[in-house]
């Protein structure tokens, strides 16, 4: 049987307009992405990889070109359609954060629920739950500013898993932390998709690129690599052969 | 090893298996599996050079042990060392010979993904792979709690990587430009 689809991207292109110039951020991408799998598209600024992120998670529209959301095709869905179904059904994470200031850690979390109708009880239960899972079920009650920037990334990844989305969306999520928060957040992202979350990262860092499955890379608007990497346990020897001896 | 084995001597007067048990106490998993014989014969090197000396130590019922200690050029050598700056680039250079003969007319008339931008994409995605096992074997270096000696030198190999994908990009981009 065929894995299934969370995403199926077909000839995206994408144009930007400032005055008379014309950018294209997208040249004709074409993208399929796997139910539980972990992907990150890799680039310098300017290729057109948040674009493409933009496109998939329905805050931009392409200019050419069809997507389909596990099987649904949403690239011509209404703004009203596609902002009730993107609430569902795409998480979304960014490089700095975007929580509410004056909502408590379990709000901010709980306030996706809340938008498309789920009780409040509910909602609750669910937030506390990730919060546990992602390690800061201590800060329920804590304002964002009263948090290191590990734990409001973590925050903003409980919020977009809230409502069980067909998949994550996660846009230079550690372009903002230390190195050690940065360790965390990618060792958590590994977790979630190891526990069967879709995640799809967009980052210009090889270094967090490389914790995902398959890495695209990008340059000028299109794909072009696609490598699966070998997900095995590290070669044994790996460790001792950084070491080069004297002899 | 040589230098290894004067720096641990710094410490005390030890024979050999107790250096070999120091090396992998301090180094762990880094250090790549060591056999005593090494240990054995780089110390007769050093003794031979005159920056250690040994004696013999008399055990009840079993036979005399040898014990080294560092002579005064052993200490100083050890200073030496120490003090230097490890210099030199670590760029490996065999990739830059590749990406220079495939350009050459009859190196690029062999069949088969020999250009350029095919042995760029082929090495990124190698380097790709190691950055990506040196990743997980650094978590797993966390995973005590507080790192261990060898997530240093893991960090550091993954920085050199960086530097080697950055690398490959400038000669993704020469190559373009070129074209």
């Amino acid at each position: 049987m065929q894995p299934t689809l969370a995403i199926d991207a077909r000839g995206l292109t994408r144009v930007y307009q400032t005055g008379d110039v014309h950018v294209p951020a997208l040249r004709g991408v074409d993208l399929t992405i796997e139910s539980g799998s972990f992907t990150a598209i890799m680039g310098p600024s300017g290729c057109g990889k948040s674009t493409l992120l933009h496109l998939l998670g329905g805050l931009d529209r392409p200019d050419s070109g069809e997507i389909y959301l596990a099987g649904q095709r949403v690239d011509q869905l209404s703004e009203a359609k596609w902002s009730v179904l993107r609430r569902r059904e795409i998480g979304i994470v960014f490089q700095f954060f975007n929580l509410i200031s004056n909502l408590t850690a379990a709000d901010n979390i709980e306030l996706p629920a809340l938008l498309i109708g789920t009780p409040h009880a509910e909602a609750r239960r669910r937030s506390q739950e990730l919060l546990d899972q992602l390690g800061i079920g201590d800060k329920a009650g804590v304002l964002p500013s009263r948090m290191s920037g590990g734990q409001q990334q973590r925050v903003a990844i409980a919020r977009a898993l809230t409502n069980r989305p067909t998949i994550l969306l996660a846009d230079e999520p550690t372009g903002n932390l230390d190195s050690d928060s940065t360790r965390e957040v990618l060792a958590l992202l590994q977790q979630l998709n190891q526990a069967g979350q879709t995640i799809l990262l967009v980052t210009h860092d090889a270094r967090v690129a490389a914790v995902a499955d398959r890495v695209i890379t990008m340059r000028d608007g299109r794909i072009v690599d696609d490598a699966r990497l070998n997900t095995n346990e590290p070669p044994a020897h790996l460790l001792s052969q950084l070491m080069r001896l004297e002899a | 090893m040589r230098n290894t084995l004067l720096a641990l001597l710094a410490e005390g007067a030890a024979h050999g298996y107790e250096l070999k048990q120091g090396i992998e106490q301090i180094f762990g998993d880094a250090w790549p599996p060591l056999n005593i014989g090494q240990v054995y014969t780089t110390l007769g090197r050093l003794e031979r050079d005159g920056l250690v000396a040994s004696s013999h130590v008399p055990q009840a019922g079993r036979p005399d042990k040898r014990v080294y200690e560092l002579s005064d050029a052993g200490r100083e050598e050890v200073r030496r060392w120490l003090v230097e700056p490890v210099s030199g680039p670590r760029l490996k250079d065999e990739f830059f010979t590749k990406l220079i003969l495939a350009r050459l007319p009859g190196v690029a008339a062999l069949n088969g993904h020999t250009d350029p931008a095919a042995l760029i994409a082929r090495q990124r995605r190698d380097y790709l792979q190691t950055l990506r096992d040196l990743n997980g074997l650094l978590l797993k270096q966390y995973s005590g709690g507080s790192p261990t000696s060898a997530a240093l030198l893991i960090e550091g190999a993954i920085l050199h990587l960086e530097a080697d994908l950055k690398w490959l990009d400038l000669c993704e981009q020469r190559l373009t430009e070129g074209a």
